[in-house]
């Protein structure tokens, strides 16, 4: 497999040895290191991680270790219009037809998955989150109503992801859960946010509270200049083609390093967002003048960051020279099958797709559009586009590109060629009902931003779809087949 | 179901699948738009479990139906894998399955399983997966923490269920959350 890029210099890891969960481990071990012992002098403070310290204060407890359990208080609690009625159904039956939510100001309710459909049950969805809003008068609710333009309703977000970031929902030092896996790209913004189930939402959104099991934390060290070939994206399918779809199973993952330091916060979100895809209960990036200068006029609420300690304990350390990775891919069927995307140049492709929470923020079509812009060509195949939100949407047809003689996104993409910029939702990342945009609904293959690639994720089960960054995904609408986006850029 | 006194033997017939099972396989995104607190969508969810599944595993269910003949499902690693959707461990519950046998869990999939109480989410560190075949007659008993495989007659240990034992006996989240106080008894 990529066995022989383990042992390259680039990639080191030290610690001791992992936990037994996994039997598939990849990374190397160098001899365990011994970790440093916290300071004997001065306050006798109990060394946490970043992820500790977040859950100890959400617990009211002064110190917590991996493995224990304890009941700890939401800061906001997010729900969409694929989990949102279950949720509710579960919080009527278990608090009564006539129960309150634990706190109307900290519930986001964003329907967003199955928006631009026909499908009755699907739109009866969103109208069970329309009722329970105003019956509770939840504050934020972005609902849609007009589903023939959607630039109709004003309250519409889009993509609950990037919603929630716009929209000033995601803070320092929080704690914050969503009825969605891809919730952990929060994690971007220094906070826990980790994704739960209905029966877990629903007793949340009576309590404000929920029973959760202390993660370990995996430290990834992104250190280098960044090449300028490179995303986020690449990023974080290096990793977790590394330490394989369970190698993150109920642990963090903290993300570190100057690579991540000198990231903006759509960068880091799209590292946090697939820490899931490892299997990671969160992930997180510590805050900084980067997270605060995005949250500036986003959000009126006080925070407070925290930083793991100097002496914490990390399960393991992975340290990265992010100026020696090249562009890579993740093959059919699963996230970790990663390999470089110039040995892929053979693979013959049907269509590209550029969306969803992963890559279809602003920063992810201005990357594609660069590309185009470029090269100059047109697309060799259909190429669709979804941008997350509408503030992403507009941002495509408002932005002038000062590296593109001032043409916006907008323009770049139709004198490539693509297909419009589609209604705001997350469309076909999932598949969906039949009639979803961009749904894949023949078994051909597919480069796209998203997030994974298992049998059937966007509609049929034999589809294959590659995940890619913008780049690479806008290189290979050029071409026609997988392709390493230094031959354009 | 859950809220009925579970049953810690479970005897019935096994389906076997492998690593890596994800949560679109076991239930594909088409059919969320089902709300599993509504009874009639519930058992419908039940009729599409496993539906995402290659052909390659075997029919799980067979069509027209809604509840499964295999009682018990044999996994490999990381079963339920990728999206935190209730709607997979209720589709299983739902479709009649009792018990899921695996190497590892996702955790999402494992924590909704304990919350839910649709099916035990059980853990066993031999590769069962690699032995037993679709239509075994199984036994899996949580008293003994074995699992009994009647038609080659092997028997393999299970491992206990741990922190999530209580809240499992106690029959989900918020029968725990009352047994313990955190929250009132009555609704």
């Amino acid at each position: 497999m990529e066995g022989a890029m383990l042992h390259s210099s680039y990639f080191s890891v030290n610690a001791r040895p992992m936990s037994r969960r996994s039997s598939t481990i990849s990374a190397v071990m160098a001899p365990p290191q011994q970790q440093r012992a916290p300071a004997s002098t001065g306050a006798v403070k109990h060394a946490m991680t970043l992820t500790e310290k977040i859950l100890a204060r959400a617990s009211e407890k002064t110190k917590l270790v991996p493995g224990e359990n304890v009941w700890v208080n939401a800061d906001v609690l997010m729900t969409h219009d694929v989990c949102g009625p279950g949720t509710i159904g579960i919080f009527k039956k278990e608090f009564g037809a006539n129960a309150k939510v634990w706190d109307r100001e900290k519930i986001v309710i964003i329907p967003d998955h199955y928006i631009f459909t026909a499908d009755e049950r699907a739109n009866r969805n969103v109208d069970i989150l329309r009722d329970f809003s105003k019956e509770q008068s939840i504050k934020y609710f972005y609902d849609i109503t007009d589903r023939s333009d959607f630039r109709a309703n004003p309250d519409y977000k889009g993509v609950c992801h990037v919603a929630l970031a716009q929209e000033g929902h995601c803070r320092p030092g929080e704690v914050l859960f969503g009825t969605d896996s891809h919730t952990c790209t929060a994690g971007a913004f220094g906070q826990f946010a980790t994704g739960i189930g209905n029966t877990d939402a629903g007793f949340i959104m009576g309590t404000g509270k929920i029973l959760l099991k202390v993660p370990g934390t995996l430290r990834f060290v992104l250190d280098g200049e960044m090449p300028s070939y490179l995303l986020a994206k690449d990023l974080i399918l290096q990793i977790i083609g590394e330490i394989t779809v369970s190698g993150a199973t109920y642990k963090s993952m903290e993300f570190v390093g100057t690579a991540v330091e000198r990231m903006t916060m759509e960068d880091r979100m799209t590292l946090c967002n697939m820490a899931i895809e490892a299997g990671g209960k969160n992930g997180v990036v510590p805050a900084d003048e980067v997270t605060y200068s995005y949250l500036k006029g986003k959000t009126e609420k006080e925070f407070e960051s925290v930083y793991s300690d100097a002496g914490a304990t990390f399960i393991q350390e992975y340290r990265i020279d992010v100026s020696k990775l090249e562009p890579v891919v993740a093959k059919p069927h699963s996230p970790d099958k990663r390999v470089l995307a110039r040995d892929c140049k053979d693979v013959k492709i049907d269509r590209v797709y550029i969306g969803s929470c992963t890559g279809g923020k602003t920063e992810d079509f201005v990357a594609a559009a660069k590309l185009l812009n470029k090269a100059g060509q047109k697309v060799k195949v259909p190429t669709f586009l979804v941008p997350a939100t509408q503030k992403v949407w507009v941002d495509l047809y408002a932005m002038p590109l000062p590296e593109a003689d001032g043409k916006t996104c907008a323009q770049i993409f139709e004198e490539a060629g693509c297909d419009t910029p589609a209604s705001p939702s997350c469309a076909a990342c999932l598949g969906g009902p039949k009639d979803t945009y961009a749904r894949m609904n023949e078994p051909k293959v597919c480069v796209s931003t998203t997030n994974r690639n298992f049998p059937g994720r966007m509609g049929h089960k034999e589809a294959q779809i590659y995940l890619a960054s913008p780049y690479t995904a806008a290189a290979s609408a050029l071409t026609g087949f997988v392709s390493d986006c230094r031959d354009f850029l | 179901m859950a809220g009925d006194t579970p049953s810690r033997q479970i005897s019935g017939k096994c389906f076997v699948v492998r690593d890596n099972i994800d949560t679109d396989q076991i239930i594909p995104a088409e059919y969320l738009t089902l709300v599993p607190s509504k009874p009639d969508e519930y058992e419908k969810l039940g009729s599409y479990a496993m539906a995402g599944l290659p052909p390659h595993y075997g029919q799980f269910m067979e069509p027209g139906k809604s509840k499964t003949k295999y009682s018990i499902i044999i996994a490999g690693s990381n079963f339920g894998c990728g999206s935190s959707r209730e709607h997979a461990p209720v589709a299983l519950g739902a479709s009649g399955i009792q018990v899921v046998v695996a190497e590892s869990y996702a955790r999402i999939f494992f924590r909704n399983s304990v919350a839910t109480g649709e099916m035990y989410p059980v853990e066993c560190e031999a590769r069962i997966c690699d032995e037993f075949h679709n239509g075994d007659d199984v036994t899996v008993d949580m008293e003994r923490d074995v699992v009994v495989n009647h038609s080659t007659g092997k028997e393999y240990a299970l491992k206990p269920l741990g922190d999530a034992a209580p809240v499992i006996e106690a029959g989900g989240i918020f029968a725990y959350a009352r047994q313990t106080g955190m929250i009132p008894s009555a609704a």
